[in-house]
């Protein structure tokens, strides 16, 4: 071969490449953050902007925002990592016997050894005790518990598990709308038929069943829907989803066939007076035999939100329920493949089902750090209902749930021409005038999917509450100078 | 009937790994004897998996600390910790969104341990620079190899996309190609030269499958996993220009390049040896580097810590490569720091550094002495023959089995050295993994033990083997 035909072309490139990846976006960590980095390097580097530091509010990631951990989660972590610790008297002895317990299930007692696939086996069993006790002692089978690396992996694992076939009996999963994008992502790698069904704006962003009909008849037309996926409490809009409503999607997924899949991450991030977190499966089990011996499901959980906020564990879990066991064999074998989830989020994870109890020298710390942490956030998410609703322009709905605001704006003829202009979705173009004039990075709401001439940003809840009300001022103002400059 | 009866075919092909049925059984027999119950032996060990922690070695003490300082800072105030853990831990918490190891990092990872990562890796290479941006830290190598994949994997038929991979071959590698709609195009290593690549074999390999799918790249093992040769210089450039001429996308697994056992054979990577070929081959091959902390004198495979160096790639499918990984978030903290160790180590001068170069020391000491004394004693049995471990952290000897056993397997419906394993498993309370599932020369039979374990275990792995392997070439010889 001449050495100029093999300079020529590259193995792989845009056009040799699987055409599936390229159709992946994720805007939680797409073009903006990129350049809210950029801009970081350069207020580093001295130059002048009209401000003085990036505020990073696109991503649900309470530590980055001063979250504290939960003391007792990072004392037993130290001594799983390093049990000489484990003389030491500065930890309490709970906080020593977990770590101990935890050791014990691992290879060669080391939280550096691989463990099973599908997790430790005591921690499985910890977390099935914990799903029982949340519902109200509906069974649970450690052996339909699956650790994940946060919950991102077990997602994407089903969603591998279910999408098959070919042209019009490609399967089709449906994804509400604003979804949080790993979703759409996943979709569009696997190529599988991303079937939206839209939340209500007009009423908190709620389901209504009669959507869920609307979406599946037209998408029957040309795809073979086979999964309903659901985020309760909801991401990025915030809802918490009524009993009655969960229960109408359950009889929806019984009637149509449909394999259940509740992202609920979210679980203890519940603010709202009147608002509750009613699990999957528990209401599927209080719907009696008819649904909960045959609706399957799929329910997922991280130790990176509610009140822990461990996302750099990268710990989670899933429980499967009422799996053909034959497909429940493929699935353990997919997991195989990616060896196992972190050991340290795995203990994590075991930490947060199996919190200390009353009567244990941890127990009062913990619940102060814990209702401190949660009532803390129910404060900023009223504040930033609050707030953003006193400017014109700004609609948000009560964040009733979850880490996120999100607001609708309403943009000027002349920006939003201005933007198509630039190949820009508006509120990209509205995000990117916000960064840069006032170093604030939030995620436009084209990156999570949204009505057709409506636009929205989602805005974590996340900085402290000084910082807070500085950003949504910050917000305020700019809005209104851009109200101003393109009207 | 289920919803999800009619799942892909994709995942119907994976084929499980034998392995699960020992490591289930194993199990079991560890809870029986927990229990109480009798057994002809006191304890089960398990050297079937490539896990230095499980196989009894300790972890590195100063990784330890480090990790337990960044988990709960509040040890930086206390005399416990020697003053260089506390500082690099201080530092590495700095770098942490929050100071906090719970925070998210940037997708590739904490900038700073992928700048530690470039050094690393310049400074083996002999000055070959290296990219920040070109590191990407994932979840072990294995997250790494299956990001790759899922570049290429597309298309069916004759359009399907073939990756050659060695024989001997490392079963996780297969099922992920499998499990992406992949073809494996499965090339011989040649077991009587010492496992070495052979390039008229891989040219055979790559004829017969361009017949029924397209090859795009050209898996390597090196050192090898689980045969243990260590490539050459030149066996490198040939298989470069190999890829070159073939137009293959080169993927170089190279997580046991801490582990040499050989005193004459020495770790090259292939990015060096790319390097010094010089133009055109070092500016337009496309390469793919593998490294991780669960292998190594670290062996904390728990961790999740790998990365992948990507050398000549297209700029705009390093764009797609990079939003396609931002979507699973980053890489678990822990898993980094093991990196940044691994990367930059403590130095002469600093407070750790001569327990710390005794413990890596005995580390290397121990399998060095491993790799040795495992050939000796297995070279030494009627009916197994063992090829020289010059690298990584397997033995892999042939057995020779006589017919009976063979017809027996076949019997029962397994594979030879898995029935081999099974009763190894139930007389001796040892657990080793099967040949069978690495693919091999047809007819041929062998088994993986990993040498990553205390002397005396292996000692004691020595013992029972040779006794059982003795007894069961008496039982089924005619």
């Amino acid at each position: 071969m001449s050495v100029q035909r093999m300079m020529a072309e590259k193995v792989l490139t845009v056009d040799t490449m699987n055409s599936c990846v390229k159709k992946v976006e994720y805007a939680v960590r797409g073009p903006i953050v990129l350049r809210a980095v950029q801009i970081e390097k350069e207020l580093k580097e001295g130059v002048q902007k009209p401000f003085s530091e990036v505020i990073k509010a696109n991503i649900g990631d309470a530590h980055a925002m001063g979250q504290q951990p939960i003391t007792f989660f990072r004392q037993v972590l130290a001594m799983c990592s390093y049990p000489e610790l484990l003389d030491d008297d500065r930890f309490p002895e709970d906080a020593k016997g977990r770590a101990r317990r935890i050791l014990q299930g691992c290879g060669g007692q080391s939280i550096g050894a691989y463990s099973a696939s599908q997790g430790i086996e005591c921690v499985r069993q910890d977390v099935a005790r914990y799903v029982e006790r949340r519902d109200g002692g509906v069974p649970s089978d450690p052996d339909n518990i699956y650790l994940t690396t946060g919950a991102s992996d077990g997602i994407v694992t089903m969603l591998k598990l279910l999408v098959a076939g070919e042209g019009r009996s490609r399967t089709g999963v449906m994804i509400s709308i604003p979804q949080y994008p790993l979703y759409s992502a996943a979709l569009a790698e696997l190529g599988a038929v991303q079937v939206n069904y839209f939340l209500n704006e007009e009423r908190c962003w709620s389901l209504d069943v009669s959507e869920l009909r609307r979406a599946l008849a037209d998408a029957r037309r040309h795809c073979n829907p086979r999964a309903l996926c659901i985020i309760n409490p909801g991401n990025p809009t915030g809802q918490v989803q009524s009993r009655q409503c969960i229960e109408d999607v359950i009889r929806f997924a019984a009637k149509e066939r449909l394999f259940l899949m509740a992202d609920e991450v979210y679980q203890d991030n519940v603010y709202a007076e009147g608002c509750e977190f009613h699990s999957f499966k528990k209401v599927l089990f209080e719907m009696g035999p008819e649904f909960s011996s045959t609706v399957e499901l799929a329910s997922f959980h991280s130790t990176s939100k509610c009140y822990m906020g461990e996302c750099g564990f990268r710990g989670g879990y899933m429980e499967v329920v009422n799996m053909d066991p034959e497909v429940k064999a493929q699935l353990t074998k997919l997991v195989s493949v990616r060896l196992c989830p972190p050991v340290p989020g795995q203990a994590l994870m075991d930490l947060v089902v199996n919190p200390p109890q009353p009567g244990e020298p941890s127990y009062s710390t913990f619940i102060r750090e814990r209702k401190a942490t949660l009532s803390s956030l129910a404060e900023r998410a009223r504040l930033t209902e609050q707030i953003l609703n006193t400017v014109p322009g700004i609609a948000c709905n009560p964040v009733q749930g979850a880490m996120y605001s999100f607001p609708r704006v309403t943009l000027p003829a002349r920006a939003i021409r201005e933007a198509e202009e630039r190949g820009q979705a508006p509120d990209m173009f509205y995000c990117m005038k916000l960064l840069e004039e006032t170093g604030i990075c939030l995620v436009p709401g084209s990156g999570f999917g949204q009505r057709d001439g409506t636009f929205h940003f989602r805005m974590t809840i996340l900085p402290p509450t000084d910082k807070l009300k500085i950003l949504l001022s910050k917000v305020k103002d700019f809005h209104q100078r851009f109200i101003q400059q393109y009207s | 009937m289920s919803v999800l009866r009619a799942i892909s075919p994709d995942l119907s092909r994976i084929r499980l790994v034998d392995q699960d049925c020992l490591s289930k059984r194993a199990a079991q027999i560890r809870e029986a004897l927990l229990q109480g119950l009798e057994r002809p032996f006191k304890h089960l060990i398990d050297i079937s998996l490539g896990d230095a922690h499980r196989g009894g070695l300790q972890p590195i003490t100063f990784v330890r600390q480090v990790i337990s300082a960044c988990l709960y800072p509040s040890l930086l105030d206390s005399g416990r910790l020697p003053t260089d853990v506390k500082s690099r831990a201080r530092n590495l918490l700095k770098q942490c969104e929050g100071e906090s190891v719970g925070s998210y990092t940037a997708t590739c990872g904490l900038p700073k341990i992928q700048h530690s990562l470039s050094e690393f890796i310049s400074r083996r290479d002999r000055g070959v620079p290296s990219s920040p941006e070109n590191i990407f830290i994932t979840s072990g190598s294995q997250q790494a190899l299956m990001l790759v994949l899922r570049l290429f994997v597309h298309g069916k038929g004759s359009l399907q996309t073939g990756i050659m991979t060695p024989v001997p071959s490392s079963p996780l590698f297969n099922m992920a190609l499998s499990s992406l709609g992949g073809a494996v195009v499965p090339y011989h290593l040649c077991e009587e030269e010492g496992w070495t690549l052979r390039l008229d074999e891989m040219r055979r390999a790559l004829a017969t499958a361009r017949r029924h799918c397209n090859p795009m790249g050209l898996y390597v093992i090196n050192p090898g996993n689980p045969v243990g040769q260590v490539q050459s210089q030149k066996s490198i450039e040939d298989v470069i220009r190999f890829a070159a001429e073939e137009k293959l996308f080169l993927l170089a697994d190279e997580v046991y390049q801490d582990s040499v056992h050989d005193p004459t054979a020495e770790f090259v990577s292939y990015k060096r040896v790319l390097h010094e070929m010089g133009p055109p081959y070092s500016n337009t091959v496309e390469l793919a580097s593998f490294n991780s902390a669960s292998k190594g004198f670290m062996g904390e495979c728990g961790l999740r810590g790998g990365y992948v160096e990507f050398v000549n790639l297209d700029s705009a499918v390093m764009g797609h490569i990079y939003t396609l990984f931002s979507t699973e978030a980053c890489t678990a903290v822990m898993g980094q720091i093991a990196l940044d160790i691994m990367a930059n180590p403590p130095r002469s001068g600093d407070a750790s550094y001569t327990a710390f170069f005794e413990e890596v020391q005995n580390r290397r000491n121990t399998l060095n002495n491993n790799a040795k004394r495992v050939q000796e004693t297995l070279n030494s049995l009627d009916g197994m023959s063992c090829q020289p471990i010059r690298g990584g952290i397997y033995a892999f000897p042939q057995l020779h089995l006589p017919a009976r056993a063979v017809a027996k397997a076949e019997e029962a419906g397994v594979a030879p050295d898995l029935l081999y394993c099974m009763l190894l498993l139930e007389e001796m309370g040892l657990c080793v993994g099967p040949g069978s599932e690495h693919l091999q020369r047809k007819d041929t039979h062998h088994l993986r033990l990993c040498i990553a374990t205390p002397e005396d275990t292996l000692q004691e792995v020595l013992e029972r083997l040779s006794t059982f392997h003795l007894h069961f070439m008496r039982l089924f010889s005619g």
